[in-house]
């Protein structure tokens, strides 16, 4: 049986991982490599590796340490942040990635998506949408990083990502995200219950229940995580045992 | 121990190699006829598209130096696929190393999500390649097509319907998921392999 998936995910800023982390057995923390062979040994299923650098030499690092990655983990991984191009796309696979996400490149530039699951396929093409439920109850998508409010909304972008190639939806929810008080299960069981694609949950896990809630409620394929991960608010082990007593078809 | 992997128009080449690293072993890209034809084992990758792959090894009559092959060759994902008798992706006619043909999972939809993405448990594992695993464990899959079960299957999954997660023809192997991503089920499977008689 297919089971639900529980993947952290790992800001990476010039090479190195973001966010105060505390892991004493670990040689070097903010070394994306040695974090991600730890969450692999733990058991996370996959691992999303973000990155927020906005300097000219960007892209080499990033496929620098997509190579160190791909050397080291021996678990599936995808590579996001200011991906915008087929070529971008083209070095990180070579690299090692096995799936890239897109956020505000694809938004502008739909075509985009049809592009890179022409040249690649869709099971490497996860759209990342950012959404916010506004006053009127309804949840609309937001740009570069939440910064930016759209007038469209989050289910339309979904089902359009969806029908142009998107391989997986990574929905995240800015009313929730670090408030590790849920995650927005109304939405997440609406594009579950919609696409024909896995959606993978993000923003606002904080205890091993929030993460039951989100597959049974929300109807979620995966659960993405990041500060309860590195700060071991959650450990992953621990999470996949509860879930599993939870009759919730996890990898053990 | 001589280990080619097959370099053709798929993804994943490097995954495997890397992979191979990991467990201690050296191999070679290659699609070079002699070289593959003089190696100890062949791994035969992929993540693509049957038609486009088919057309690219027939180019090259690289279809024909895999069907004669008598050392050991496995065969990964599309590769596996690739070696079945007949892909329903572009109704591509394929090696026919196996005898099974390869079919769509049924029309995705909310409930059936297509491609499959993720782990799911081999079982009924009939094979030296499973040596040192235990039933029903966890392998990483994505695809939207698959073998159905028959005489040669050595390892089953179920999405929708049992199905081949591996299969077996005499120096031939196949698996359907990715064992360069399954983590340490995948590296004891790669072991097997590679030391394979």
């Amino acid at each position: 049986m297919l089971t639900k998936r529980i993947i952290p995910c790992l800001d990476i800023k010039n090479g190195r991982t973001v966010k105060g982390i505390n892991f004493e057995n670990l040689r070097d923390a903010g070394d994306p490599v040695e974090l991600g062979a730890f969450y692999a040994r733990q058991g996370a299923d996959e691992l999303v590796f973000l990155d927020i650098t906005a300097t000219n030499e960007k892209r080499k690092t990033l496929s620098e340490l997509v190579n160190k990655i791909a050397h080291r983990i021996n678990i599936p991984f995808t590579v996001g942040g200011g991906i915008s191009s087929v070529a971008d796309v083209q070095v990180l696979l070579q690299n090692g990635a096995d799936k890239i996400s897109v956020n505000t490149a694809a938004y502008k530039n739909p075509q985009l998506i049809n592009d890179l699951s022409k040249e690649f396929g869709s099971q490497c093409v996860v759209l990342a949408i950012d959404t916010r439920k506004e006053e009127d109850g309804e949840w609309y998508v937001y740009l570069n990083g939440g910064r930016v409010k759209t007038n469209t909304k989050c289910l339309d972008w979904a089902k359009e990502g969806v029908e142009r190639g998107a391989g997986e939806i990574l929905l995240t929810s800015m009313n929730n995200d670090g408030t590790k008080q849920g995650f927005a299960l109304d939405i997440t069981q609406q594009l579950a219950a919609t696409l024909p694609v896995p959606v993978i949950a993000s923003g606002g896990g904080g205890t091993v229940q929030h993460f039951a809630d989100v597959f049974e409620e929300g109807q979620a394929d995966a659960a993405l995580a990041a500060s309860i991960f590195h700060f071991k608010e959650v450990d992953i082990s621990q999470l996949k045992a509860f879930l599993k007593d939870k009759d919730i078809s996890v990898r053990l | 121990m001589n280990i080619v992997i097959v370099k053709y128009n798929a993804g994943n080449i490097q995954s495997v190699l890397y992979a191979l690293e990991r467990i201690g072993a050296t191999a070679v890209v290659t699609d070079n006829v002699e070289v593959i034809q003089t190696a100890d084992k062949v791994i035969f990758p992929g993540v693509g598209e049957a038609s486009t792959a088919m057309h690219y090894l027939k180019e090259r009559k690289l279809d024909e130096v895999i069907k004669n092959l008598r050392q050991p060759l496995l065969g990964v994902c599309l590769g596996m696929q690739l070696m079945c008798a007949y892909s329903e992706e572009n109704n591509t006619n394929c090696l026919g190393i196996f005898s099974e043909k390869v079919q769509r999972f049924a029309p995705a939809t909310p409930d059936i999500k297509v491609p499959q993405i993720g782990w799911n448990n081999i079982y009924n594992l009939k094979s030296d390649l499973f040596n040192h695993l235990k039933e029903n464990s966890y392998c990483y899959f994505v695809h939207s097509y698959f073998a159905a079960l028959g005489n040669e299957t050595i390892a089953t999954a179920d999405y929708v319907q049992p199905y081949s997660a591996a299969l077996h023809k005499d120096n031939f192997y196949g698996v359907q998921f990715h064992p360069e991503k399954s983590a340490e089920i995948g590296e004891q499977i790669l072991k097997n392999f590679i030391t394979m008689q």
